[in-house]
């Protein structure tokens, strides 16, 4: 593949490639003065994990604000299987088939984990309120339907013994395979992942990376990550952001041999944070540290 | 008592660890299990109302009303998050709606399709401030609401049909033969004016905790809770936050709307001064008192209401007190319980039974 190293404002599927899930043409998003995004482009083909890197600050977040209906931006498109996303808004995601987890996890605390997964499954569920207020038996067999597919995901990810707990009580490892099987429990067919290896130990990871290739006979993945070992292992294409620029594109190796990289990305985690365009840099980071609590 | 709590949801086995075995049963047996609780507190009801005098059955209908009014608040703010303090001026308009339904004689309308038409005028009532209410959070909603609190018993002045500062009396309607026959054959004794309206509410009352518990059980009390814990995890979880909150809000005017309706009847008047501020604030400390989310709590809070001043008032008398002064001591004894399971109990009564319930079972 030989992706272009700029962001272009039209893009279609190269390569004779597969068409793709989701794209992401020309986003630009603006916070106040700060440029967060410019120009942004990415493609996510079906059953491809596709990694966003970069460093702080680079606009990874607000990218995946923007294709989860978070942030508006202020020019470009969304495409959702060819189709124009227009006024994406972030409860439509899962309905549309796409998954996503959240930084902080956002697991319901005063909820058992089954109940936490069921509330992901919403997707499957076929009767309202009416059946719900009269306790119909239509509505109790639609729930347990939601809950025997939510036990299945939750042991999946090897964690269905915990069905019945707090997810308060459990360490962290847990609640994070609890909040992907949230995010999976629907069967989206793009699952976006946001810092999933955060927090997790060497092995941890390692078993998190296997987790996320397992997933590709279903759906395509996007991950947005820090751990270049996680990202280099499991992706199939990768795009680099710096200051709100794409600046390379490509499979893993190509990205890690580009010299654009090396010096905007390796350089910063090697060489500390100082830097010459540290107030846009700050600015940008305002606008990635908004986990997109946007009413 | 058709009464659920939170807690009551998960399974009990779910403590043990290890896989837990299948669980087909995952609340297939819902409505029955409602159901029975239903008949067996009208049983209870029926007992109780049977073998006291005619005080205690006005102070079982005020309980019923109040019961009504917590179990809509209760899943507002303890399930959902939205705090009230306007309860009072949503239960105003379904005495009112009843205290004019019932004008005339004989009255337009039979007296289950009077309530029924005063829980939906509220109900209508509640969509509209509760459209208003899903663009605001925490403090502001408590506000807004408060501000209801505050105006409804001043608008009510201002139109002559309401009757003012006096209030509208409430004509209690015959009560039907048939029913009159009916307990006379049940419970062998007279069925005076008194007693029926508080059947009326406890029946009303106890409909209304069926369907509440349906609700909570379900996939609706899942989604309210799942908005009351994370907004963004449940928006990405499909669910519309705006939607959840206004559905929230109607259920729980609602329930308020037919507390106002029994109340009118069992007080006989419906004036502005019996809607003021203090009514939505004891709601709201009833339903803190037994538990936010748990229906038995709220019941548990109004029984607390209902009978904790008379039997303190009945203390100090008995202690010497006079009259006064024993009236004196049942707002200071209900303030010193609401300090005491504030601070010794923050999960109301039942929330703290149920935490201690659950660690002696050794779950976290």
């Amino acid at each position: 593949m030989s992706p272009p190293t700029t962001a272009t404002t039209e893009r279609t599927d190269h390569d004779g490639g597969p068409p793709a899930l989701f794209s992401i043409t020309g986003v630009s998003v603006r916070f106040g003065g700060v440029r967060a995004l410019s120009e942004v482009s990415l493609d996510v083909a079906p059953r491809q994990v596709l990694g966003v890197i970069g460093p702080n600050g680079a606009g990874k977040t607000t990218l995946f604000n923007v294709a989860c209906g978070f942030v508006r931006p202020d020019s470009g498109r969304l495409l959702w299987k060819g189709e124009e996303l227009t006024g994406l808004r972030p409860h439509r995601l899962a309905s549309l088939g796409i998954g996503r987890t959240l930084q902080g996890l956002g697991l319901f605390d005063r909820m058992t984990v089954l109940e936490n997964v069921m509330v992901g499954a919403g997707r499957h569920a076929r009767t309202g309120f009416a059946s719900a207020l009269f306790g119909l038996g239509r509505g109790a067999r639609d729930d347990a339907a939601l809950a025997a597919r939510a036990r299945r995901t939750l042991a999946g990810l090897g964690v269905e013994r915990y069905a019945d707990r707090l997810p308060g009580s459990l360490p962290y490892p847990v609640r994070k395979r609890v909040a992907l099987a949230r995010a999976l429990v629907g069967e989206p067919e793009l699952l976006l992942l946001d810092e999933p290896a955060g927090g997790l130990a060497g092995d941890e990871m390692a078993e998190l990376g296997e987790l996320i290739r397992g997933l590709t006979d279903r759906m395509a993945v996007m991950l947005v990550e820090h751990h270049m070992d996680l990202v280099m292992s499991v992706c199939d294409d990768i795009t680099v952001l710096d200051f709100g620029r794409v600046i390379a594109r490509g499979g893993p190796d190509e990205v890690r041999r580009d010299p654009a990289v090396v010096a905007a990305y390796l350089g910063e985690e090697v060489g500390g944070k100082a830097g010459g365009k540290a107030g846009e840099g700050a600015g940008e980071r305002a606008g990635r540290e908004q986990r997109g609590t946007g009413e | 008592m058709p009464t659920t709590t939170e807690a009551g949801e998960k399974d009990p086995a779910a403590a043990a660890d290890g896989r837990g075995g299948p669980r087909r049963r995952w609340r297939s047996s819902v409505l029955p299990r409602h159901l029975s609780l239903a008949v067996l507190g009208l049983l209870a009801v029926t007992v109780v109302m049977e073998t006291t005098g005619s005080f205690a059955n006005s102070q079982l209908a005020s309980m019923a009303y109040l019961g009504i009014a917590a179990g809509g608040l209760t899943v507002l703010t303890g399930l959902n998050g939205q705090l009230s303090l306007g309860h009072g001026a949503f239960m105003a308009v379904g005495a009112y709606t009843t205290a004019l339904f019932l004008d005339g004689e004989p009255p337009a309308l039979p007296l289950p399709v009077v309530l029924a038409a005063a829980t939906l005028v509220t109900l209508l009532v509640g969509a509209v401030v509760g459209v208003a209410a899903a663009r605001l959070h925490g403090p502001y909603i408590a506000g807004a609401t408060l501000a209801l609190a505050v105006a409804v018993p001043g608008v009510v002045l201002h139109f002559e049909r309401l009757g003012g500062e006096q209030g509208l009396g409430v004509r209690m309607p015959e009560t039907p033969v048939w029913v009159l026959d009916a307990a006379y054959f049940v419970t062998g004794s007279e069925l005076d004016p008194t007693k029926y309206v508080a059947y009326i509410g406890w029946a009303a009352l106890v409909v209304t905790y069926v369907l509440l518990a349906n609700l909570m059980r379900g996939r609706v009390g899942r989604t309210w809770r799942a908005v009351r814990d994370d907004e963004v995890a449940a928006e990405i979880a499909g669910i519309h936050l705006g939607r959840a909150r206004v559905l929230a809000f109607v259920v729980s005017t609602a329930c308020a709307g037919l507390a106002g309706a029994v109340m009118a009847m069992a007080v006989r008047i419906t004036a502005p001064s019996g809607f003021s501020l203090t009514l939505s604030l004891t709601l709201l400390s009833a339903v803190v008192l037994g538990g936010l989310g748990s229906l038995t709590g709220a019941l548990i809070g109004s029984a607390l209401l209902t009978f904790l001043p008379h039997l303190v008032t009945g203390l100090g008398t008995d202690a010497g007190l006079t009259d006064v002064r024993a009236a004196e001591l049942a707002p200071a004894v209900y303030g010193l319980t609401m300090i005491l399971v504030i601070l010794v109990a923050p999960a109301g009564i039942t929330g703290t039974l149920r935490n201690l319930w659950r660690r002696r079972r050794g779950v976290a």
